[in-house]
C-alpha cells in the first residue's frame, strides 16, 4: 500500500494506492473455465491518533489496486496516520505514513 | 450398530454442511447488506432507509463521458453542502450497483476520489447525505470496453 499525505493549507490531503486484485467473484478463467474466487477489500479505514478520520466500504465495482483520495481537518506536518484495509477472506493490512 | 453408524455420520454431515453455508453469511454480516443488493433502490434503502433522492448541482461529479477502459474509470465527488456525512457511489448496471460508500466522520472533506469499474455504457449516480438528507446527481459514461469480462 502507498500512501501520500500532505498538508494543504489546514487540510492533510491523503492519497492511497492499494495493492489487491479486487476480484469479484464474477470472472472465470478462460482456460479451465472456473469461476476465480472472490477476493476483494470490503473495507479502508484511515486514522488519525486514536480518531478514525475516514471511512470507506467498497463493492466489487472497485477497481483492482484501488486508489483513493480524501482529506482532513485536525493533522499537523509531522504527525503519522494509518491506513488498514481488510477483504472479504479477513485478510487484513495496516500500513502508517507521515504527514508531509 | 452399523444403522447407527450411519446415523452419526449423517448426522455430523449434515451439521458440518449447515456450518459451512452459515460461515459467510455471518462474515458478512458486518458489511451492509446494500453492497449485495441488484437494484439502485434496494441499495439505497439498504444503506440509508430511504430511496428519496433530490436532485442538486451543488454536487460536483467528476467522471468522463466516454471510458475506454471500462475496469478503471476516475470518479471524484464534491459537495459544497454543510454536515456531509457520507457519500456513495453506484453504477446502475453493474451486478451490483453500489460501487463504494465513504462515511465521513467531522473534520473530513465532502470530496472523495476513486477508480470503479463499469460492465457496459450506464448513468454514474453520486448520492449525498447531508443533515440527513439525500441528494444526487448523475452522469451517463459511455464505456467502449466493459470491465466486468476480464
Amino acid at each position: 500500500m502507498k500512501i501520500k499525505a500532505k498538508m494543504k493549507k489546514d487540510m492533510a490531503v491523503v492519497k492511497v494506492l492499494a495493492k489487491h486484485p479486487m476480484e469479484t467473484g464474477l470472472r472465470k478463467d478462460k482456460k479451465t473455465d472456473k469461476v476465480i474466487p472472490a477476493k476483494f477489500i470490503k473495507e479502508l479505514v484511515c486514522t488519525h491518533g486514536d480518531k478514525v478520520v475516514f471511512h470507506a466500504d467498497f463493492g466489487r465495482a472497485v477497481s483492482k489496486n484501488p486508489y483513493v483520495s480524501f482529506s482532513f481537518a485536525g493533522a499537523q506536518k509531522g504527525d503519522t496516520i494509518a491506513m488498514t484495509w481488510t477483504d472479504n477472506t479477513n485478510e487484513t493490512l495496516t500500513v502508517e505514513a507521515p504527514v508531509k | 450398530m452399523q444403522r447407527r453408524l450411519l446415523l452419526k455420520s449423517l448426522l455430523g454431515f449434515t451439521t458440518m454442511a449447515a456450518a459451512m453455508t452459515a460461515m459467510p453469511r455471518l462474515a458478512m454480516a458486518k458489511w451492509s447488506k446494500a453492497f449485495d443488493n441488484g437494484t439502485v433502490d434496494g441499495a439505497l434503502n439498504d444503506l440509508y432507509g430511504s430511496a428519496e433522492l433530490t436532485a442538486d448541482d451543488a454536487i460536483k461529479l467528476k467522471v468522463p463521458e466516454i471510458a475506454e477502459n471500462g475496469s478503471v474509470v476516475p470518479v471524484t465527488v464534491k459537495s459544497k453542502m454543510a454536515n456531509v456525512t457520507n457519500i456513495s457511489i453506484f453504477a446502475d448496471k453493474n451486478p451490483q450497483p453500489l460501487a463504494a460508500s465513504f462515511t465521513l466522520p467531522e473534520g473530513a472533506a465532502a470530496e472523495v476520489s476513486i477508480r470503479i469499474r463499469l460492465g457496459e455504457t450506464q448513468v454514474v449516480k453520486a448520492v449525498v447525505e447531508a443533515d440527513g438528507k439525500l441528494y444526487t446527481k448523475q452522469q451517463e459514461v459511455k464505456v467502449t470496453i466493459g470491465g466486468c469480462g476480464g
